[in-house]
């Protein structure tokens, strides 16, 4: 089966902007472009990660992005899957070409964020259980973010502290990158001064919501081939994207749900959904944890970081605290994760961000990541999980 | 006179008996909450019988958090608004996990902690109390903390 590359990676930098989702995704259409040396009519599909806070257009966001660019009669895709959102827009595009329908794809997620807690999905439906969720028990999203964190306290001793120090690991990458939104090294102390949100949880623990956008071309090995020889190497191939749902019975309590699946019945599958995520990649890409030189994982909070070390096989359950204190993850660390500096220093731009993680393993596998630069970097991973039982992991190799 | 009171949510909580209604598959016993399903959803299964079933009231905390920041809408605030506590109560008898928030009045509570059912006010509208589920420290057995 011939695979399929990353020819050019373009990013709207993240912030709060006030302006539309649809300017934000042609800004990073546009640098993909550009990154991969070709022309808007090369391209034969468009494939949008869809926002709903940018009212209809953001639900029909490949053509939105496609009218933006210019109608050029392409392939259209649009694709919701929450957080990985982004993932499900290459992994539509990236089906398309290994199916040989196309060469040249063109993935583009962008967002524009509200301020504070994103309220109730789709608005005022009193029988959604998202909506009875703000109501009746006050669980907003960092509600399930603080849960997740206790957990790791009661169960693996893990401190408020350690906690801080993956915000502060992160801001340290983050102040490398001009992309990000938050740039200013932030210390432990900081993270423990700052308010509680959903205790033991910080308001510097937590992710905030930003607007940003970011773009991927992608394309056929053959066409990346021809295209490397009139510019020099610079593809990477994208092994592996999973995007499997849970097994049931889920036996961890997700976002936004009120309850788990029940164990009475069947018991629990050996591999938890998130484990899935990533296990699922490994398998197709033929490659395992060992292989890895970094990875961007979903920090929407900062314990949630510390979860996916062990999600992804970075370390045994109950193990993250230990790696993170050895520097494992930091710059310069054997497997540095986020080394963009995460969600942490980004805040989270829905849509985009699964495709932003992407573009920071190619830029890192190309040795362009400059003064973030991970040395020798041939294997990253990128991993997500997003309400609602949608979750991805792209693997891209040198 | 006394203020007419109900259920937040009838289908879900039967506030005069403080029981969370769960349905379960008659073909396979597999327990849902919430009961907004009409067909089994374990995938070996499919069943389209399902009979009520309430949960069990006494549970054990899998975990808990403290919101200390006042949240969206539809969140119903008290004025000054009082930072709350969410739990995920694992009921053994039914084979999961279940959120609801630890009663303002309970001692507080830590994982591993046994807590049991009650029934409180939610808020109050011009049809009278809306009631939900809350949970509150049992302390009639001592157990230990589990990993
Ligand atoms: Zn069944």
């Amino acid at each position: 089966m011939s695979g399929v590359a990353v020819l050019g990676v373009g990013m709207h930098p993240w912030g709060k902007f006030g302006k539309s989702f649809v300017e934000y995704g042609r800004v990073a259409a546009r640098a993909a472009l550009e990154d991969a040396g070709i022309d808007w009519t090369d391209v034969q599909m468009v494939a949008g990660a869809n926002t709903w806070r940018g009212g209809y257009p953001g639900l029909v966001s490949g053509a939105a992005f496609a009218q933006e660019l210019g109608w050029n009669g392409t392939r259209l895709s649009s694709s919701f899957a929450a957080c990985a959102s982004g993932a499900q827009a290459i992994g539509a595009a990236r089906a398309h070409i290994l199916a040989g329908l196309c060469d040249v794809a063109l993935v583009i997620g962008a967002d524009v964020a509200p301020k504070g807690f994103f309220g109730p999905f789709g608005g005022g439906d009193q029988t959604d259980p998202d909506w009875l969720r703000f109501r009746l028990l006050g669980a907003t999203n960092p509600t399930y973010f603080g849960l997740y964190a206790q957990r790791r306290i009661a169960a693996y001793g893990a401190s408020e502290r350690d906690f801080a120090m993956v915000k502060a690991k992160n801001s340290r990458a983050g102040a490398l990158n001009p992309n990000a939104r938050f740039t200013k090294v932030v210390t432990e102390d900081e993270v423990l001064a700052s308010a509680y949100v959903a205790e033991p949880l910080h308001l510097l623990d937590v992710c905030a919501t930003s607007d940003g956008a970011a773009a991927l071309v992608i394309t056929s090995e053959d066409y990346a081939r021809r295209k490397q020889l009139e510019r020099g190497g610079r593809a990477v191939r994208i092994s592996a994207l999973s995007t499997n749902s849970p097994t049931y019975p889920n036996n961890v309590i997700e976002m936004p749900n009120f309850a788990t699946d029940s164990t009475l019945a069947v018991p629990a599958p050996d591999e938890g959904f998130k484990t899935s995520l990533a296990s699922s990649a490994y398998a197709e890409a033929g490659l395992g944890p060992d292989d890895l030189n970094l990875a961007e994982v979903y920090d929407l909070s900062t314990a949630l970081e510390l979860d996916w070390y062990e999600h992804i096989g970075l370390c045994a359950e109950g193990e993250a605290e230990k790696i993170l204190h050895d520097g494992v993850t930091s710059l310069g660390g054997r497997v540095p994760v986020n080394p963009s500096g995460g969600l942490a220093s980004f805040g989270e731009a829905v849509p985009a961000q699964a495709i932003a993680q992407v573009v920071e393993l190619t830029v890192q596998l190309r040795g362009d990541a400059g003064e973030r630069q991970v040395p020798n970097a041939n294997v990253g991973m990128s991993i997500n999980q997003g309400l609602f039982g949608h979750g991805s992991a792209v693997i891209v190799t040198a | 006179m006394t203020t007419p009171s109900r259920s937040a949510v009838p289908d879900w909580f039967d506030a005069s008996e403080t029981r969370l209604l769960g349905k379960a598959c008659t073909r396979c016993r597999s327990v849902f909450f919430p009961p907004t399903i009409d067909r089994c959803r374990n995938p070996r299964c499919g069943g389209d019988v399902l009979e009520t079933h309430p949960l069990s009231t006494r549970g054990r905390i899998w975990s808990w958090t403290r919101n200390h920041y006042k949240p969206p809408a539809p969140y119903v605030s008290g004025d000054p608004f009082e930072p709350y506590t969410v739990l995920a109560v694992e009921l053994e008898e039914d084979g999961l996990v279940v959120l609801g928030q630890l009663s303002p009045d309970s001692p507080p509570a830590n994982v591993g902690d046994m807590v049991s059912l009650r029934t409180e006010k939610l808020l109050e509208d011009e049809d009278g109390v809306q009631l939900v589920w809350r949970w509150t420290l049992d302390n009639s057995e001592t157990v230990e903390v589990a990993s």
